[in-house]
């Protein structure tokens, strides 16, 4: 057992009452004295607070330029990076060789280079499959001196203007470099809750002083690990390592819309990665399974790991909730999971197996609840 | 409080009420469980051995079961905290009771902590 590893915030944390468990590694808070429930709802209607810091930010540079360097990146993503324009950032994925998912990531133009995010439980081996496979050309760099937070819900933007005015200025999916009072702000306005909102990268040292800044002004609340869960499952967003892995494709994991035409069969930068083969021939043909939404009849939570079936009393489970939980928002509790495809059509009936009994589910459209990104 | 309350080391409270013991969770539980957004009730009238899973518990973080505290039976559940099981963070020691039970000897009842012990068990 390794030793837990802390965020620059973890003393403010700490200071605001919040409960902190282990998480990836760090110790992170899970909740704040307002409980998973109101945080979550305050996202929704003001502003929440979270420290994303156990998250890697990695950036790529290329003497060579951008061009060459978003090929590189290419060969390891199946997404649209060379059109990628500066100041952009879209949503991809890492596959490996048998057309899996080893994590999901946000990919930014920063004109200078490539500035990635990816998944703090997933960081060490992403870097190192990122050393092992561009080419010698590319520069990896783990950014370890900037905490990362995010600003989520209706009143962000209301909130981070005061510190930063120009943040009025950008659209959903922007990421730029700000600087204010010689401090430079690497925001985008994106996030993982459904809500309108920033990732906002700022030097370590100034984490603090920022984040108090922050939490002072009446909007905003302190958002742990609880409510950002219930948030992006709300938000139909795939949590990696529960509704995506190395077993499933991103055809199966329904994220295929990350995947541009110039990457697919007939696109002029067709395939070029790992496991090209089955993604492009399931992007044409279909995959067997799928990851849908689920609304669980009545009230009981569906969690991670409830296996699910075709009929009352079949005895083949043909799928498994991977993700699932009480959505305060929703008001009702809301799951993902995969099924056959044939099974996957909004409406379908099928049932999950809770504590000895079978109970309906209603495959559902996601997400459970409209989203609201500034676009 | 009344003296007629006990506490079980499963942070459950046993009252005594026209002969029947009356079962509930207790604030610090409430506390500890969070927001909780579901409540599955047994069958009136089921008969259970003490530590059977008698009542399912979820908050927003996670599921929990709540244990009969003695043999006995089921006699009368609390319907309406099924309909709005958020009154277990509102009222645990009032208003979202879970059950009634009927147990044959009422003197088990003394095995149990009194409020003054169970303080000092939450510390």
């Amino acid at each position: 057992m390794t030793e837990l590893k802390q965020t620059p915030l973890y003393d403010f944390h700490v200071s605001h009452g919040a409960k902190m468990v282990p998480f990836a590694g760090y110790e992170m808070p899970v909740q704040y004295p307002l409980g998973v429930m109101k945080e979550h709802l305050h996202t929704r209607a003001a502003a929440g607070l979270f420290d994303v810091s156990h998250m890697g930010q990695v950036m790529l540079t290329s003497p060579y330029g951008y061009d060459k360097l978003a090929l590189a990146l290419e060969s390891l993503v199946p997404v649209d990076v060379l059109g990628l324009k500066p100041g952009r950032q879209r949503y991809g994925i890492f596959t490996n060789d048998t057309g899996g998912i080893l994590d999901d990531l946000m990919i930014s133009n920063a004109g200078n280079g490539l500035f990635l995010v990816v998944n703090a439980a997933c960081k060490t081996e992403d870097i190192a499959h990122l050393n092992a496979m561009l080419p010698d050309h590319v520069e990896i760099t783990e950014i370890t001196d900037r905490a990362l937070l995010a600003l989520q819900g209706p009143l962000a933007e209301t909130a981070l203007s005061r510190l930063v005015p120009q943040v009025t200025e950008l659209k959903f999916m922007d990421s730029v470099r700000i600087t204010v009072d010689e401090v430079e702000w690497w925001i985008s306005r994106s996030g993982y809750t459904g809500e309108d909102g920033f990732e906002i990268s700022i030097p370590a040292g100034m984490a603090v002083e920022i984040s108090e800044k922050l939490v002072a002004m009446e909007e905003v609340e302190l958002i742990g690990l609880g409510a950002r869960d219930s948030l992006r499952l709300e938000a139909g967003l795939c949590l990696y390592g529960h509704d995506i892995d190395t077993s499933t494709s991103p055809v199966e994991g329904n994220i295929a819309w990350a995947l541009q035409k110039v990457r697919r069969t007939g696109g002029a930068r067709e395939g070029g990665f790992p496991g090209a083969d089955r993604i492009l021939s399931e992007l044409h043909n279909g995959a067997e399974r799928k990851r849908v939404g689920l609304l669980p009849q009545g009230r009981a939570p569906m969690r991670e790991g409830t296996p699910l079936f075709a009929s009352e009393d079949s005895s083949r489970q043909i799928g498994e909730i991977t993700s699932g939980g009480f959505g305060p928002s929703v008001e009702a509790p809301v799951a993902m999971g995969y099924l056959p495809t044939e099974l996957s059509k909004g409406g379908t009936e099928v049932f999950a197996e809770l504590r000895g009994k079978r109970r309906p589910v209603t495959v559902a459209p996601m997400p459970f609840r409209n989203s609201t990104y500034k676009r | 409080m009344a003296a007629d309350i006990k506490f079980t080391e499963e942070h459950e409270w046993l009252r005594v009420e026209d002969d029947l013991v009356v079962v509930g969770i207790t604030e610090h539980a409430a506390t500890q469980l969070g927001d909780v957004v579901f409540v599955e009730l047994p069958e009136e009238g089921t008969t259970v051995s003490k530590d059977d899973e008698v009542v399912v518990i979820e908050s927003v973080k996670a599921a929990s079961d709540i244990l009969a505290p003695l043999d006995g039976e089921i006699v009368e559940v609390n319907e309406p905290l099924a309909e709005d099981p958020g009154k277990v963070n509102e009222d645990p020691l009032g208003d979202a009771w879970f059950f009634k039970m009927k147990i044959e000897d009422m003197s088990a009842l003394d095995d149990f902590m009194s409020e003054a012990e169970y303080k000092d068990f939450v510390g």
